[in-house]
């Protein structure tokens, strides 16, 4: 299991699209993940999930990832963020 | 008798008994379920997912066929939701785990994703468990198939009162009696008002509350044109009421009357008035309501629900069918304005999302990024042309130097046509859509390159007021009665008239009677409307004074807020049109 703390930068924040997109790469692999915020945990995916954790701009969450491809998985989402969600 | 004020959303009066709807269909029962039978149960649960899958193809289909692509997406994130583990794994585990029935499981976990959502503050997030109940609620629908108080269960003409209703609930109504709603939440456009709209069913939405104040049996006014609904109206408002709704239903009749009669105003101004054509419809209805032309042609549907791009001989045979359906009145074809989110959809280039679509790149931006898809219509347009009367349109247009390119790509297309030995003679008018505002604002600069203008107001408007018209928490805002909008389409058609060109409106404001009168006061020379409203306004210009409007609209000009120029145009044309 590995443990990752991001910020979130895009300027809509989890919302819907970058929500299901967040499902999306996560589901492509096998490894559970899950979202941490202010003490709350929601599965990574699933979308409403990710929604009720209500994660605006400047955010900070914790991704776990546990699994046989954790860290691809890691990186992968990881990049999501960095790349803004491909928002700009 | 109690009046409510809400949100106008769908225009029309409706009277009748009131039917509260009570969202209640998420309160199931909980049975025990044995051992041997939990496997039967969780393929039960299955059986429904795969039927809700079912609902989702179909409302997506009607939801296409009746508003288009933008609205569908609903759907898309519907789907989403049904493979949420929310759904495809907790349920099955409860079932499991409590030996408890499908849809008490499935409630169990709605309510307590409702009670979770209801701890955020952020009204986006917040608001997105309708999505999710949405889906719940088609789900139980399935699993439990008696006893369901359900809209679909309506069997007597009412006025339905509800908190919300879902855009799948709406679908429905035009199949069932219901004769118009209200509903406490919602705006102008949301998807819900967007959907009555098109079905013709009056509505008033956002009405805080009305839920509580209306019970079961109430008679109810609902009027639609104005937002505002009377609870058990006095003798006198219902009399008013059933004869305003009686002269609505006769000038109905009457309405397919003023086919063969001019479009001209009781003063003998003409106006031409036009329609908006979906390219995929059959144009032969409406060639059948003998209008002068087609205003638009909305030629992005034609890229919309296929896999590869429309080729040039694909645009051609659509533009010849109208032209022939039309007998060669004039067609104004508008290049496709398509959203920068369409492009993957349309098969070509990526899918790069815009954070803001309606800034972002669309309309003629879009195609002169592209200009191979811009070529390939223009080139189908111009053979067309060469055969009937037809007009281009360029939409989205920002400044002068868009009209230039497009003059230069046009150009080409004659040099490239008389050097294949194909020569393409007759040059076709071009016009531009104004509905940025620098457009209105430079519009002197841009009408030596073109020979006519068309105001798109739907964009106008929301460009103008910075009012994103789908966004529910500013939708109040955008109305199309807002001096700012006035004075800006006053300055067009100003202009243009004193350089002798056209000025056409072809947004929702030329299809309502009122605003249309406001439009002809201005000045307008050419509305173009929806088939379906066509007799409606032909019938409004026939009663109106052309004199009169050119007061009102006068008038109109120099007030200070949308507000005052409702006021003020309503009352005229109730006293005296």
């Amino acid at each position: 299991m590995i443990t990752e703390d991001v910020k979130i930068i895009n300027r809509l924040g989890l919302h819907a699209r970058p929500a299901a997109m967040f499902v999306q790469t996560a589901t492509r692999f096998e490894s559970d993940v899950f979202v941490r915020k202010d003490g709350s945990e929601v599965n990574g995916k699933s979308v409403m999930g990710m929604m009720m954790l209500a994660a605006g701009c400047g955010t900070a969450i914790t991704l776990v990832v546990d699994g046989p491809d954790e860290k691809t998985a890691m990186v992968e989402l990881k990049k999501l963020f960095e790349k803004k969600f491909e928002e700009e | 008798m109690i009046i409510i004020k809400g949100v106008p959303a769908s225009s029309g009066i409706a009277i009748g008994k009131a039917y509260v709807h009570e969202d209640d269909t998420l309160v199931v029962e909980k049975r025990m379920i044995d051992k041997a039978e939990l496997k039967n149960e969780v393929k039960r649960f299955k059986e429904a997912v795969r039927m809700t899958y079912k609902d989702l193809d179909a409302t997506e289909e009607k939801v296409l066929r009746m508003l288009g692509k933008q609205h569908a997406k609903l759907i898309e994130t519907h789907r989403l939701i049904l493979k949420d583990p929310l759904i495809t794994q907790e349920v099955q585990t409860r079932i499991m785990r409590e030996e408890i029935n499908a849809e008490y499981a499935l409630s169990q976990i709605l309510e307590q994703a409702n009670r979770n959502f209801e701890k955020i503050d952020d009204e986006f997030f917040r608001e997105r468990r309708h999505d999710l109940f949405d889906v719940g609620k088609r789900l139980i629908g399935h699993l439990v198939s008696e006893n369901r108080k359900s809209l679909y269960d309506i069997k007597e003409p009412v006025i339905l009162i509800a908190h919300n209703l879902y855009p799948s609930d709406t679908i429905y109504l035009r199949e069932s009696e219901v004769l118009g709603f209200c509903t406490d939440i919602g705006g102008k456009t949301s998807h819900t008002a967007l959907l009555a709209q098109s079905m013709e069913i009056p509505a008033v939405v956002g009405l805080s509350d009305v839920t509580r104040q209306i019970k079961n049996g109430d008679i109810v006014i609902i009027d639609g044109d104005r937002g505002i609904v009377i609870i058990n109206p006095g003798p006198e408002a219902l009399d008013k009421y059933q004869k305003t709704k009686r002269k609505a239903k006769k000038d109905e009749k009457n309405l397919e009357r003023v086919k063969d009669l001019p479009c001209v105003t009781r003063d003998g101004k003409k106006i031409n008035l036009v329609l908006n054509l979906d390219p995929r419809e059959d144009p032969a209805g409406p060639a059948a309501l003998k209008s002068d032309g087609v205003g638009l042609v909305r030629t992005e549907a034609i890229y919309m629900n296929r896999s590869v791009t429309p080729s040039e001989e694909d645009h051609f045979n659509i533009y010849t069918g109208i032209l022939r359906a039309f007998e060669n009145k004039p067609v104004t074809v508008r290049l496709a304005d398509i959203g920068g989110d369409k492009l993957a959809e349309i098969g070509v280039g990526s899918t790069e999302p815009e954070a803001n679509p309606f800034m972002g790149l669309r309309g003629i931006r879009l195609f002169l990024k592209h200009t191979d898809l811009l070529r390939t219509q223009l080139r189908a347009v111009l053979r067309t042309a060469q055969t009937g009367h037809v007009k281009i349109m360029i939409p989205m247009v920002t400044t002068v130097s868009e009209v230039k390119a497009v003059k230069k790509i046009i150009n080409d297309i004659y040099v490239e046509s008389a050097r294949d030995g194909k020569p393409l003679s007759v040059k076709p008018e071009l016009g531009v859509m104004v509905e940025v505002p620098s457009a209105a604002i430079t519009i002197d600069g841009i009408l030596s390159e073109i020979d006519f203008v068309s105001i798109g107001t739907n964009d106008l408007i929301q460009y103008v007021l910075a009012v994103d018209r789908i966004n529910q928490h500013v939708a109040d805002m955008y109305d199309s009665y807002n001096p700012a909008v006035l004075r800006l389409i006053h300055l067009v058609i100003q202009t243009a008239h004193k350089k002798g060109k056209e000025v056409s409106v072809c947004g929702e404001m030329a299809s309502d009677p009122v605003s249309a009168a406001l439009l002809i006061g201005l000045g307008v020379d050419t509305l173009s409307v929806p088939p379906r409203k066509y007799y409606k306004i032909k019938h409004s210009i026939r009663s109106l004074s052309f004199q009169r409007c050119a007061q009102l609209a006068q008038q109109a000009l120099v007030l200070a807020a949308g507000e005052e120029v409702r006021e003020l145009m309503y009352t005229a044309l109730d006293e005296n049109p």
